[in-house]
Formats: structure tokens, C-alpha cells, sequence
């Protein structure tokens, strides 16, 4: 039932104080809830759910992959996400779907199950269960055009049948390189993979009867959740701590005003491990996920505008579309999929991470940020005492539009004052002639955190530079620009002479260090050499510098 | 020839190939089929798809003593597959918790090295939620949990000798209890100078055990009277095992201090000794459990003692059921890994590239213990040859002792880094001979008669390398790829291939005889169905089912007839570990030893009873055939012959016949047979970052008879990937104060999913068959397809001596991070430049 917010909590709305979801196809209503309980370990010792397992409890090895549905109009869509280090009020208003509930009820496994097994895709079988989960979301994601469905174990037991049935499922398997991404976020020490990419294909041999069913049941007992009213907002409090999850802007501001100290939960990508591996006790939570406001991309007059809670995933598109394949490869490269589908630019950003993977691209296409707080910190607190009848004519929110660049102040310091939170990030319309590229170099190539991330945006207007802007990550103690490097460039011949003074010049831009990750020389060198690519690909027509699209000799 | 006339040839009569493991197990001998997943990758012709659809054809067999193909050499979905992908398959952190049970952690030490002056733990059994906590002093028995010279304390003494070892215990109601209690600890200690490095220790000749020597002929005359000579050295990280499963156990109590441990372990006897030991009871008091790990890879043989007993001792201070279980960072903290190398080398030979003389120096981080560094280092030694004849040799190996982590059994166990040192060697001549590698490699294989002794005086009879490596050359297209590569690297300045081809020869056995040995017992009931117990471990490697296929063929019963059941160190005692990719050699032929004991039983008792004529008597698929008109049901004969009292239980032990071998003169026969190999690696390089990719891998490898070509492909295309993961992103990074960095996912990567090789086209060597009558004439193939590995680092060789001056010998060090590359590649272009 909803009811008010506690009298100290300044709601704007009428808060429930307990969490509701759907697991194993039924609700579940959890009050008493500690906010940083996983669901990893809600699943594991609450649930006795041991099929998820723990490898990391970083949100990078994949063993605890689950799958939450959510309702998007009338179809339900699927995420692959990290249980270890997602919170589980974060949950609320989801299905959480767990390899235990994957075979149908008449005993048959799941497509993403019995591909497994046809393809010999197991051995030790403890990342299973997360490799299971993310081919469920991938297969759901992609699904297969309805086909005259065979039963699995049928189409699979003789041998010219299956050739028959591989062959169909040819045309409706997605890509290697869609299927090594879904894949990604999942670790293996066993198998070298091989088996596991092919069961990707082979599920798409079993039909899409299994799938679509999945998928009417899930719409159903969403439609069934919402309607017992498990919308609106959210106010948990177990023991000492608290946990908030507001659905309007205005309550988000009063809430952060009123708990300055209070740490902002968007993803929990990087918030989940200061619970799971320095072990922090946060008291107050307030999470953004739940804000219609914070949710929306839009373009105005050429700018385009990304709401704060957008996670990487719904985020990519807009970007890469504006910016072209470097950006679209970098964020690919983000994470992986589990992270990507709860990891948001506006958590990257506030965060101020020196090695974070979205702010180098950003500074250098000139992008600003968009922060708010309540007006008067005083008033916040008697806002609480109102009713929420009387939170109509709430104040205007402080609103401030900063250059990106200048928000980050120095190693874990950012601008933003007590109570502030990021709305938005804001890229101004692209100038005619940009062109913009930007590099990640790390030990793998997939879901490896950066060495070095150089971004340049260049205006090139018939071999000159008119305007540069050039920003790099994991050089700095913050993302920052390369301000000499760019007075190098600026209003230059771009040619390999003022190629070698940026070059140079990136020296008094950077002294980077020494870490498990890359020596100061080597970063150097690099960012250098990435200038150098940058050149390359702007000077020379279809240069030969990316290993990644490199083929076989024949 | 393909694999399929190969099969044809070995068989005479038709037998009808049956699914015999219901629809999962009729599903798995299906292919993974063959998918053109884009226009400019080559359908992977090595795949499992081509090798199960050969097993689908009818099979031949002329005697009853011969396999039936639908059970052995078959293509067999693993046992727990099933189990595995609906999250069934219970590891020992599933297994639900006793009431009461409660949770340890330990307490590790912030110093590389330093004296222990107290332990005070009275504000830590305060702390809400703790039931006990102990240090050293609370230990009823020794203080040790050492698989060999007894250095390795459960719990640090007098003084700590790695960043992490473990000084004390606490455990409590919750994790996070025990997590709390922990930091409220008083331990004073006194910091010292720690050895942190090869190097540091090598100067202070501080070591575990003596260094060691292995001579043949006379290396320093050989290499004084070599018409040419380089020296080098090549340092090689180590390598975390990164089973998806930590460090686990699970001890249960039990009357008159007795326990039973649910362990993840490869050596369950060892951690039974070694809990017996620490709690000062007799053995027979303790009980292992092992029903499968999550990954284990060498990583739980010595390693696993430390927390299962700990949870012991827990578990009698309490009187509860106590849970040890390391999280993913301190498991990188405090257990050990692959041993990293310095290798020097001083290499005499001709113009042809033969090698006349060579001087191999090999030392080794062991840490602060010796655990198996003994063994471990001994093997590299015998791998320093690899697939070459070396007449005049000397390999000298230091056991260095250092402030760090006791390094332990990695898959391979010092064999790949005895190989690569050996590979270097064949590069380094080559590039100074300005000819390709493979023509350097060609010339020391070895060969017959005089060609064939090893640096430790074993004669080498079964060698297959030149006719793999001819096969290999022709389906790889080597020579056409290797012009295409020289000419591409000439016309790309930022982006250069390079190609090579490694072989691997590699000893199959414990190199200490003793430990080849393993027993079975199996159990018939009277419903017809069978218990099949071994001292093998299953970690992933797909052992159980190669066993249960061994004794269902024995048996004459489908497979779905026999259950492998958990090990336990109570129905099979004194094991060896599951290592030395000897699992299925030693308990697939003592499960077979105890089938047949079981089969002759029941024929006698067919003889006697039922008439049976003894030339007509067959078991297969579950029946058994009397004479020409009769046969009667498996479970029927059973059950007639329980009647009779005739035992239907029996044990199986089989040791390693051939074996010897004299350490002191580094003489005799350590291995019963070598597992062969050869793999053609092609890599790109990023010239501007250093960044690295597999274009394309072509290797064939000899597994013998497979006993299951699912599960051995599985193993060599895992093992592959592990090797390539060792040699290029997996970077072990200690800082100054000996505190290991790379100590999740987040830091320390092993391969993903994208770091496969574009193509990747694996084959059975054709021909492959055991010399020695092994299980079933199958090969070992746990081990040795990592080192195929090899081919990747010297690919990334070839590819950076385009960059420099023809000769110029690139400097490259394992992993062959993206760093190492791109310092190389500058190395040789400013070279270049000053030339």
C-alpha cells in the first residue's frame, strides 16, 4: 500500500515502503530491505537460488548474470545485468528472471540451454549459468522470425536434421561480432569460448515458440505488477539506513538538499563496488533510475541533450549516429553488456573517474553538463512537512550549464555543490568540417579499463587546422584537455611538421604515471602515437591503422 | 587420411552406432554445426561438427576386448552438462548450510616481510555475531599445511614472509560479521628487508631448494667450437589460474573429533592428511568430498589444504559446521600461481641453424615456500628440449625464494616455460641467420636412432612432430601465407603480421614414479545400475564421463547405467591429485581394472549357472549374449548372480609400468609416453599502440584414441586460449611493497570472448595412437594443447623483426602486453634510425 512519506523525508509524493517485483513468475514484496543488499546475495541466501554464482563480485566476470524485464509499451524488454553489484531495490517494478526459471514447464530447456549442451558448451560449469542468461537476453533481443518450431531434442538428435536446421538457423543467427558482444561481460576460463559462440548460433535453430512465450508471460505478469500499484515512488529505511527512489525532479532536488551526504545511485556499476570491495556503509541512497526526467534524449536546434539516468545502451545510438564509428566503437567497447545496460554517462561523469571511458569524447566535442539543486537549502526542510497537495507550486529548481571540462577539478573533485545532482549532458550542434576521432588502447580489447583514451575533434578546412580540441583519459589525475597540444595544431597546416610540434607539445599537457596498467613512458608514447593515427586517418585516404578490421592472410 | 577412414580401418564388423544417453547425451553426439558467420572466414573445418558427424556413421568392431564405439571414443556431452546450464550442478558454496554454521575469514599480513611480534584477537571474539577466533597458537596439531618439505604454516608464526599470508582466523554467525571482527585485531609486527625479485633473490642466492642440473654431452665444448653463438635472456610472467570457482570448503563436525569436508579441491587425500595433521588426529578421521570444482587448473592441488583446514579447525573450536571461502581478491592475494622465469640462454651452432651446444640458465619465483616449486622447476628443466635433440646441453635451474605469494601447479607445471625458453632460443638463431624460424625449428627436431635422446637420457620412440608438422604445413598454408605476410609487412608501415609454427612434445606422468598410481571401486546393484567411484577429481576437464565411459564399455551397459559419483577419500584412499593431465590414464584404466574384475565375475558365474559357451559370452549394450541362440538382460544376469552370491562389488588400482628415474644424475625414463603437438599462429600488430591481434590459428594435436572427442577438443581449444592468455593480456603487477595490484577481473585479464582467433581450425593429429597401451590407446590432453600456444609469441616475433634491421633480434618478454609490443617496436626502430 502507498502511504506517506516519513515526516522528516521531503517527498514530493506518496511513497510505497516496500519493493516489488516478479521472480520465479510471481511477486514478491519485500519490506525491511537493506539498500545495498545485492541481489546476488538476496538470490544466493534469501532465495536459495545457488544457480547464480559469485566469481568477482565486481560486475566483471559474468557468473552472476541475471536477466530483468521490464515493460516498454507493450513489449518487454530484456537486460543482462551484473546481480553482484546491483542493489535490490533497484529491482522494484522488474521481472528478475535467473537461470533457474529458464526450462519450460513440460521439462524441454530453454533454447540458450540446450545449445549449450548440443555445442559441448560447458566444462567446469560454474560461468554457465551466466552464459546461459546472457544468450537468453541476446536470443530475446534478436529474436528468430517464427519458423515452423521443432522441438529441441528432436531437431538436434539426427544428424542431417540438424544440418537442415543449422542451415535455417544461418540466416537468423545475429552476427559474430553482435554475438562476441552479447558475450563479452561473461568470462570463461574453460572452454576458450568456441563452443559458447557456437551455441549462440545454434539456439537460433530451436524456433521462436519458446521465445515468444517467454515473452507473453512476462508481459502479462508485468501488466499485472503495475496495476498493483508498484509505480511511484520509493521510501525504504531498514535499520539506519535509507533508501529513496523519487519519480520527479522536484523530489530528487528536495531529497538532495535534505541529505547533503546522501551518494546518488543511478546504474551502481561503480557505487556497487564500494559496497562489495571497500566495503563502505552507505546510509542514505537516493536513486535517479525512477525519474521520467532524467530518462530522455532529445535533439533542439542541434544540440543534443542526454539525460543523466540514460544508461550507455539506450545512450550509443543517438551518439554514434552524430559522431560516427570511433564513438560508437568506444562505447561497444564500454564495459559489457551487463554494465552498459545499467551504467549511465551521468554516473561516468559525476563520478569524475580519471579513467572513465565517456568524458575524453565528451570534452573534446565540447559538450557541457546540466546540474540542479533546490533553491534554498532551508526550505527543504519545511517542504517535508507539507503535504503533498501543497507541492504544486514548488520553487523552480537552480539549474546551471557548466563546460565538462571545467567540472572536473581535480582527482575524485568535481564541480558540484552540496545538494547539486547532474541532470544532463549537453552536446552542442556539430560544426561543418568536423571531424572527430577518438581511440582506446587497453591490455584486451573488450571490457578492459583504459590505459590511455585520446579524443581529437578536429575542423579541417582544406589542409588547415581551423579548431582543435583534443582531450585525454588516463593521463591525468582527471579527463582533461591537451590545451598545448592543441595550440600546436590550431590555425596550422595540418602536415607532419605540426604532427611532431603537437606531439611534442602533448609533454607539457601531461605527466601521467605509473600503474599495474601502464607506465608513464608507455602512456606517453601512446598518446603521442594516437595523435599520430588521428593524423593518419585524416591526411590519407583509407590508411591501414585499425587491427581490429585486419582479416587472415588467405 | 580423414578421421572417419582412420576409424574405418580399426574395425571390422558393423555395429549400430546408438544415442545412449537419452535426448541431452543423443543431442551431444550431434555436431556443433558448421556456420558461415561471414563472407571472409573460412568454415572451421576442425570442429567438433566434422568430428562428432564421423562418429554418427557406422562404426566397426571385430572382438569383444575392442571398444564399442557407441561408448568409448564417442563424442559424450559432459556427465554434469545438464546440471551445468540449469544451474542443478551444486558446488561446495551451494550446498545448503547447517544450522549454525558459521562463516571464517582470515586476517593477512600488510608486510612483505617482518617479524610477528603479537597476535592479540580479545576485541575480535568480542565483536557481535564472532564464535571464535584463533592464531598459530590455538593450533592443536602442526602448524603446516606444506605438500612437500613442511614450510608452509596454516597460520604465520614468529614471522610473515608475503604481503597477505594469512596471520589469523575469525569466524562468525555472517560474512559480514566476520569481515567487521577482523579489523578489530591488535598485530605488531616488525618490518624487514623483503626479496621481491628473481634478480634480488639470484644476488642473495636465497632459495627454496638447491639448485639444480641436467647434463648431456659437453655443453661448453660444443659451444666453444660453434661456428656461431648468441647469448639472450626472456623473462616470462607468471599466470594467475582464475578458476571462475575460489578457494572453497565446507567442514561438518562429526563424534570423537572426527570431520567431513566438502572441498574444492584437485588432491582431496593431501588436504585429509594435511587437516588430519593440523587438528592432530589420525587420518582416518577426516573425510574429503569432492563432487566437482569450478575451475581448478593446477590451482587447487597444493592450494586447497590451507582453507580446508582452516575451516576444520573452525569447525572443532565451534563444534559448528564452519564455511572458508576466499572472495575473488584475496583468492589472487593468497594463493600462489605459475611460477615466472628468467631464463638465460648461450647457444652455439651451425649455418644450417642445428644447434650444437646450448647453456640454459632457468630461475624461477617459488615465493616464500617451496609447496611443488621442485617438481614445478624440475619439469621445466625436461622441457627444454621440447621437439629438439640436443646433444650438448646443460640446463641449471635456481629455486628462488622470494617475499611473495608461494607459487604452485599451473596447468603444464614449468613444462611451457621450459618451452618457451627453448622457442626463443630457435627465433633468436634464426633471425641471426636471417632464415625463416620453421627452417631452424626443422633441423632440430628430433629424429631416429642417434636424434633421439633427451637431455635426460630418454630414449624418444613415439616422436610424430615432423609428420604432424608436414600435415600442418599443408593445411595451414604456411609458406604461401608466410611470402604474403613479408610482403604486406614491406608495404604497411603501422600495422605488421607476422606467422609462426610451434611444436610441442610433452611427458606424460608424475615425474616422481610413486604418484602414478590410482584406484577405483565400482559398485553393481541389483537393479542393474552402476556406482562408480575413482580417485580423479572433476574440474571441468570432463573426467567422469571418459571414466564412465571406460566402465560402461567394460560392463557392456549404456552409460546412462553408470552414476560417477563425488570423490571421496573414503572409498578410495591415498590418491595422487588430479594433475599431470593424468586423470583419465590412471583412473579410467583402474576403473576399467575393477570393471573387468566385476565382468569375469559374472561371466564365470554365466559359465557355471547358465551354460553360457565361453567363446559366444558378449556384454554390449546392456545385454549379454550366452551362446549363438541366447542372451539375456545386464540386470537379469546381476541379478542371478546376487542369487548365487557372487560379490558385485570391487576395487581397481593400476600404477604406470616403465617408469624410473634417477634425480641425482638427472637419468632414466620419466614419462610412459610424450602427447604431440604443432600449431600456425598469424597475429597483427598496432605498430602506434602495441595492441595485438590473432588473426587466425591452425594446429593439429595427438590425443591418441580419444576416448571422447568432445571433451578432448574441449580441452585443447580451453587449453589454447588459457596459453594465449599466459603469453599476452594476463600481467601479474607486484608494486614496491610487494602487494600484488592485479588482484580482480578489473585488473587482471584473461581472454574474452573477442580474443578468439577469427579462424580457428583445430584437428586431431589423423594417425593418433597410443604406443603404449594406455586406456583405450587415448593420449593425456590436459596439458600439453596450452603450450600450442607458443605459436602466438613467436608469431608476435615475427612480426616485430620486420621492423628493425634484417637480423636485428626484437627484445620481447612475456606477456606480450600491448606495452611490451609497442617498447620493442621503438627498441628496433631507433636502431633502425641510428644505423
Amino acid at each position: 500500500m502507498a502511504r506517506e512519506m516519513p515526516p522528516e523525508a521531503p517527498f514530493a509524493e506518496a511513497a510505497r515502503d516496500s519493493v516489488r517485483f516478479i521472480l520465479g513468475g510471481e511477486l514478491r514484496v519485500l519490506r525491511d530491505v537493506p539498500p545495498t543488499r545485492t541481489v546476488l546475495e538476496y538470490l544466493r541466501n534469501d532465495e536459495r537460488r545457488t544457480g547464480t554464482k559469485e566469481g568477482c563480485a565486481e560486475g566483471d566476470c559474468g557468473a552472476c548474470t541475471v536477466v530483468l524485464g521490464t515493460l516498454e509499451g507493450t513489449r518487454v524488454r530484456y537486460r543482462a545485468v551484473n546481480s553482484c553489484i546491483q542493489f535490490l531495490p533497484t529491482l522494484d517494478g522488474q521481472e528478475l528472471i535467473t537461470v533457474e526459471d529458464l526450462q519450460c514447464p513440460d521439462g524441454r530447456l530453454h533454447p540458450a540451454q540446450q545449445a549449450l549442451v548440443d555445442m559441448h558448451g560447458s566444462q567446469c560449469g560454474f560461468c554457465t549459468p551466466g552464459f546461459v542468461m546472457s544468450l537468453f537476453a541476446l536470443l530475446h533481443n534478436h529474436p528468430p522470425e517464427a519458423l515452423a518450431d521443432v522441438p529441441p531434442a528432436a531437431s538436434a538428435r539426427h544428424g542431417t536434421g540438424t544440418q537442415t536446421r543449422s542451415a535455417a538457423s544461418v540466416a537468423q543467427a545475429p552476427s559474430r561480432a553482435t554475438i562476441q558482444s552479447a558475450l563479452a561481460g561473461n568470462l570463461c576460463r574453460c572452454t576458450g569460448y568456441g563452443p559458447i559462440v557456437d551455441a549462440a548460433q545454434r539456439m537460433y535453430a530451436f524456433g521462436s515458440a519458446i521465445p515468444q512465450g517467454w515473452e507473453q508471460r512476462s508481459a502479462n505478469k508485468l501488466r499485472a505488477l503495475h496495476q498493483a500499484k508498484a509505480k511511484g515512488a520509493l521510501a525504504l529505511r531498514c535499520g539506519s539506513q535509507r533508501y529513496f527512489a523519487p519519480v520527479s525532479m522536484d523530489s530528487l532536488a528536495r531529497l538532495c538538499a535534505f541529505y547533503p551526504q546522501a551518494h546518488l545511485l543511478s546504474g551502481g556499476t561503480d557505487v556497487g563496488l564500494w559496497v562489495t570491495k571497500q566495503r563502505r556503509r552507505l546510509e542514505t541512497l537516493i536513486y535517479t533510475g525512477a525519474v521520467p526526467a532524467l530518462q530522455h534524449i532529445r535533439e533542439e536546434n542541434g544540440v543534443l541533450e542526454i539525460g543523466a539516468a540514460v544508461s550507455y545502451t539506450d545512450a550509443l545510438r543517438s551518439l554514434s549516429e552524430r559522431y560516427g564509428k570511433d564513438l560508437e566503437l568506444l562505447l561497444e567497447r564500454l564495459g559489457s553488456v551487463q554494465i552498459r545496460n545499467l551504467g549511465t554517462i551521468g554516473g561516468n561523469i559525476a563520478n569524475g573517474s580519471p579513467i572513465g571511458d565517456s568524458p575524453p569524447p565528451l570534452i573534446a566535442l565540447g559538450a557541457s553538463v546540466v546540474l540542479c539543486r533546490f533553491p534554498e537549502p532551508g526550505t527543504a526542510r519545511q517542504g517535508g512537512k507539507r503535504s503533498a497537495a501543497s507541492q504544486a507550486d514548488a520553487p523552480t529548481l537552480l539549474r546551471r550549464e557548466i563546460l565538462l571540462e571545467n567540472y572536473f577539478l581535480d582527482y575524485g573533485k568535481q564541480d558540484r555543490h552540496p545538494g547539486e545532482f547532474v541532470v544532463a549532458v549537453r552536446l552542442p550542434a556539430p560544426p561543418k568540417d568536423l571531424r572527430f576521432h577518438c581511440y582506446k588502447v587497453a591490455k584486451r580489447w573488450d571490457q578492459d579499463i583504459t590505459a590511455v583514451l585520446g579524443a581529437f575533434a578536429l575542423i579541417l578546412k582544406h589542409g588547415r587546422i581551423v579548431e582543435a580540441r583534443v582531450a585525454y583519459g588516463g593521463m591525468a589525475a582527471t579527463p582533461k584537455r591537451a590545451h598545448a597540444c592543441e595550440a600546436a595544431l590550431r590555425e596550422r597546416s595540418w602536415n607532419p611538421g605540426t604532427l611532431a610540434e603537437a606531439q611534442q607539445a602533448l609533454q607539457n599537457d601531461f605527466q601521467p604515471i605509473t600503474d599495474m596498467r601502464a607506465s608513464a613512458a608507455y602512456r606517453m608514447r601512446v598518446a603521442q602515437n594516437l595523435l599520430q593515427r588521428c593524423f593518419l586517418e585524416t591526411t590519407q585516404t583509407a590508411p591501414r591503422t585499425r587491427i581490429y578490421e585486419e582479416l587472415p592472410t588467405p | 587420411m580423414t578421421r572417419t577412414a582412420s576409424f574405418a580401418s580399426r574395425f571390422a564388423a558393423p555395429v549400430q552406432a546408438t544415442a545412449s544417453r537419452g535426448a541431452s547425451s543423443g543431442a551431444a553426439a550431434v555436431a556443433r554445426p558448421v556456420l558461415d558467420v561471414g563472407a571472409s572466414v573460412p568454415p572451421p573445418k576442425g570442429t567438433l561438427a566434422q568430428i562428432a558427424a564421423d562418429f554418427m556413421l557406422p562404426q566397426h568392431t571385430s572382438a569383444n576386448r575392442l571398444p564399442a564405439p557407441e561408448v568409448v571414443h564417442r563424442a559424450m556431452a559432459h556427465d554434469s552438462a545438464w546440471k551445468h546450464v540449469t544451474g542443478q550442478a551444486r558446488y561446495v558454496d551451494d550446498l545448503p548450510e547447517p544450522p549454525g554454521m558459521v562463516h571464517v575469514l582470515v586476517g593477512s599480513s600488510p608486510h612483505a616481510h617482518a617479524r610477528l611480534l603479537s597476535v592479540e584477537l580479545d576485541a575480535v571474539r568480542a565483536a557481535p555475531g564472532v564464535l571464535c577466533a584463533f592464531s598459530a597458537a590455538e593450533i592443536p596439531g602442526r602448524n603446516d599445511v606444506s605438500p612437500s618439505v613442511g614450510d608452509d604454516p596454516l597460520l604465520a608464526e614468529n614471522e610473515v614472509h608475503f604481503l597477505g599470508q594469512p596471520v589469523f582466523a575469525v569466524a562468525a554467525a555472517t560474512p559480514a560479521a566476520a569481515a567487521d571482527a577482523l579489523a578489530l585485531a591488535k598485530v605488531r609486527y616488525e618490518p624487514r628487508k623483503a626479496v621481491l625479485s628473481i634478480e634480488e633473490a639470484l644476488k642473495q642466492k636465497s632459495y627454496v631448494a638447491d639448485p639444480h642440473a641436467m647434463r648431456r654431452g659437453n655443453a661448453k665444448q660444443a659451444l666453444d667450437n660453434a661456428p656461431q653463438r648468441l647469448q639472450g635472456n626472456l623473462y616470462i610472467g607468471g599466470q594467475d589460474h582464475f578458476y571462475l570457482e575460489g578457494q572453497v570448503s565446507l567442514a561438518v563436525p562429526g563424534e570423537d573429533g572426527e570431520v567431513t569436508l566438502y572441498c574444492s579441491t584437485q588432491h582431496p587425500s593431501e588436504v585429509q592428511h594435511l587437516v588430519a595433521g593440523v587438528l592432530g588426529v589420525a587420518d582416518s578421521a577426516v573425510t574429503v568430498e569432492v563432487r566437482r570444482m569450478g575451475g581448478a587448473f593446477g590451482g587447487k592441488e597444493s592450494q586447497a589444504s590451507q582453507w580446508a583446514a582452516l575451516a576444520a579447525l573452525a569447525a572443532r573450536l565451534t563444534g559448528r559446521a564452519a564455511k572458508m571461502r576466499l572472495d575473488r581478491d584475496s583468492d589472487m592475494v593468497m594463493t600462489g600461481k605459475r611460477h615466472d622465469f628468467l631464463v638465460r640462454y648461450d647457444v652455439g651452432f651451425d649455418e644450417t641453424g642445428r644447434v650444437q651446444g646450448l647453456f640454459v640458465e632457468l630461475a624461477s619465483r617459488c615465493g616464500f615456500s617451496a609447496d611443488l616449486s621442485v617438481p614445478v622447476n624440475d619439469r621445466a628443466m625436461f622441457h627444454v628440449d621440447n621437439a629438439y635433440c640436443l646433444d650438448h646441453i646443460e640446463i641449471v635451474s635456481y629455486r628462488c625464494r622470494t617475499n611473495t605469494v608461494s607459487n604452485t601447479a599451473f596447468r603444464g607445471f614449468g613444462g611451457p616455460q621450459g618451452m618457451m625458453a627453448i622457442e626463443r632460443v630457435m627465433d633468436a638463431i634464426a633471425q641471426h641467420l636471417k632464415v625463416d624460424p620453421l627452417t631452424v625449428r626443422k633441423r632440430n627436431f628430433y629424429g631416429r636412432g642417434r636424434t633421439n635422446i633427451t637431455p635426460y637420457h630418454m630414449r624418444v620412440t613415439d616422436n610424430v612432430i615432423p609428420q604432424i608438422v608436414r600435415s600442418l604445413l599443408a593445411s595451414s598454408n604456411y609458406a604461401r601465407r608466410r611470402r604474403a605476410i613479408r610482403n604486406f609487412n614491406r608495404n604497411n608501415q603501422w600495422i605488421h603480421r607476422g606467422i609462426a609454427l610451434t611444436p610441442v612434445k610433452f611427458g606424460i606422468s608424475f615425474t616422481m614414479p610413486h604418484l602414478n598410481q590410482a584406484g577405483a571401486l565400482i559398485h553393481i546393484y541389483t537393479d542393474g545400475s552402476v556406482h562408480l567411484n575413482h580417485g580423479g577429481t572433476e574440474m571441468g576437464q570432463g573426467l567422469f564421463i571418459k571414466v564412465a565411459q571406460v566402465t560402461a564399455n567394460a560392463l557392456g551397459v549404456s552409460v546412462d547405467q553408470v552414476r560417477p559419483i563425488a570423490t571421496n577419500t573414503a572409498k578410495v584412499p591415498n590418491t595422487s591429485a588430479t594433475a599431470a593431465s593424468s586423470g583419465a590414464d590412471l583412473n579410467g584404466m583402474a576403473a576399467c581394472i575393477a570393471a573387468d574384475t566385476l565382468r569375469k565375475r559374472l561371466e564365470r558365474f554365466a559359465l557355471e549357472h547358465l551354460d553360457a559357451r565361453a567363446d559366444q559370452l558378449r556384454f554390449a549394450g546392456g545385454r549379454v549374449r550366452l551362446d549363438a541362440r541366447r542372451e539375456i538382460s545386464f540386470v537379469d544376469l546381476v541379478r542371478g548372480a546376487y542369487q548365487a552370491r557372487v560379490p558385485l562389488s570391487a576395487t581397481g588400482f593400476y600404477k604406470t609400468p616403465k617408469l624410473h628415474y634417477d634425480r641425482q644424475r638427472s637419468s632414466g625414463r620419466p614419462f610412459y609416453y610424450f602427447a604431440y603437438g604443432a600449431a600456425v599462429s598469424e597475429v597483427a600488430l598496432d605498430l602506434l599502440t602495441g595492441e595485438c591481434r590473432v588473426l587466425r590459428v591452425d594446429l593439429q594435436h595427438d590425443v591418441g584414441q580419444s576416448l571422447n572427442p568432445a571433451v578432448d577438443l574441449g580441452q585443447i581449444e580451453g587449453g589454447f586460449m588459457q596459453g594465449l592468455g599466459w603469453l599476452t593480456s594476463e600481467e601479474l603487477y607486484w608494486n614496491e611493497q610487494g602487494a600484488l595490484m592485479t588482484h580482480a577481473p578489473s585488473t587482471y585479464k584473461i581472454p574474452a570472448c573477442s580474443d578468439r582467433p577469427e579462424v580457428f581450425q583445430m584437428h586431431f593429429w589423423e594417425r593418433g595412437r597410443n604406443s603404449e597401451a594406455t586406456i583405450h590407446r587415448s593420449k593425456a590432453v590436459g596439458e600439453p594443447p596450452l603450450m600450442l600456444a607458443i605459436s602466438v609469441f613467436s608469431a608476435i616475433v615475427d612480426a616485430l623483426s620486420d621492423v628493425g634491421q634484417a637480423g636485428a633480434q626484437p627484445i620481447l618478454d612475456a606477456p606480450a602486453t600491448p606495452e611490451r609490443i609497442l617498447m620493442a617496436a621503438e627498441a628496433l626502430r631507433s636502431e633502425l634510425h641510428a644505423a
